[in-house]
């Protein structure tokens, strides 16, 4: 099915948001991840179902300043 | 205040433009803006800010340029390597503006000092390269309510939000920790591409400015995320979280604190 990550469409297999995440091989403790919007709890992400045109947002997180 | 013949010059092409006139640029020269860092991101927003007119600006930092810095620290010159970045920083400022009181803190920003020095400003401006110190100044500017605006960069990407405490979303609303220590790369590892520190810098400054003036819409409960390699900017909406633990509905976090070392990040050890 198709789900929207960052902006970019893409084909993506059903499953819940855990799912995607070890999919694209992102620790989930490196990213927040937002779905259609909502912020999505770090204990949801395996709870989560992901259903077609959602989208995703993943942020991950950005130390530098210097 | 009254300006100067030659401050009216000096600040004339803000003063033509009907959103700032004269009224903005005195709001401008009383404003108070601290920058938590002179680095990459302090550097062009310091610069920009003291153009700008800027009454007082606090420069936090409790390093000496590096000549790694130089690559994109532009408040800093090949001179200055060994001096202190607060020292340094001072001296570009007045030089560009001398009608801009500096203040240097030549120390880091801890949970023992951050309330008492922040509570002295108008706006905050990120610009620290570990993720104790972006917490600690988030969670700082919450408790003593001041507006922060938080930036980040990382190789080619860049971030910018604005956070007005209890209003709108704060780091801890989406970023509820630190990351595990060495899970996340930092500059010092991972490398970043100079420019990105003059574009996500001179956003802050350009967001501080419109607080100050209180015009147009503020950059809260949105991230702007920049791809330098492909120069696109994307914005991603964000939301008060209402299990945050900082400023949500039962929050846990009731006083400061120093969450994790701010040693592990991208800073050199001293």
């Amino acid at each position: 099915m198709q789900v929207k990550i960052n902006g970019k469409s893409e084909e993506v297999q059903g499953g819940t948001v855990l799912d995607l995440l070890k999919t694209k091989k992102i620790e989930p403790q490196m990213v927040a991840v937002e779905v259609n919007d909502k912020m999505l709890e770090r204990d949801h992400l395996a709870t989560t179902p992901l259903n077609e045109g959602d989208q995703v947002e993943f942020l991950f997180y950005m130390g530098g300043g210097r | 205040m009254d300006f100067t013949e030659e401050q009216i010059n000096r600040y004339s092409r803000h003063i033509l433009l009907p959103e700032v006139g004269g009224k903005g640029q005195k709001k401008i020269a009383k404003a108070k803006i601290l920058l938590v860092g002179a680095g990459g991101l302090g550097s062009p927003a310091a610069l920009y800010l003291a153009a700008a007119g800027v009454g007082t600006i606090g420069l936090i930092d409790s390093d000496v340029v590096d000549l790694t810095n130089l690559q994109r620290q532009i408040l800093h010159h090949t001179a200055d390597v060994g001096r202190p970045k607060v020292v340094s920083g001072k001296e570009k400022i007045q030089a560009l503006n001398p009608d801009v009181n500096v203040s240097m803190y030549e120390e880091r920003l801890t949970a023992g000092n951050a309330l008492k020095i922040i509570s002295d400003y108008d706006v905050v401006i990120d610009g620290v390269d570990n993720f104790p110190a972006k917490f600690l100044i988030n969670d700082a500017c919450f408790f003593a309510n001041k507006p922060l605006v938080h930036g980040g960069i990382l190789r080619f990407d860049g971030r910018v939000t604005t956070i007005i405490p209890k209003k709108s979303a704060c780091y801890r609303c989406v970023f509820k920790t630190p990351p595990p220590q060495g899970l996340v790369a930092s500059c010092q590892e991972a490398g970043v591409i100079g420019v990105l520190a003059g574009i996500i810098g001179t956003i802050q400054a350009t967001e501080a400015l419109k607080l100050i003036l209180g015009i147009g819409h503020p950059l809260t409960n949105r991230m702007l995320d920049f791809d330098a390699r492909k120069t696109q900017f994307r914005e991603i909406k964000i939301k008060r979280n209402p299990h945050c633990a900082l400023c949500g509905d039962h929050p846990t976090i009731t006083e400061l604190f120093d969450d994790g070392d701010p040693y592990a990040g991208c800073a050199v050890r001293p």
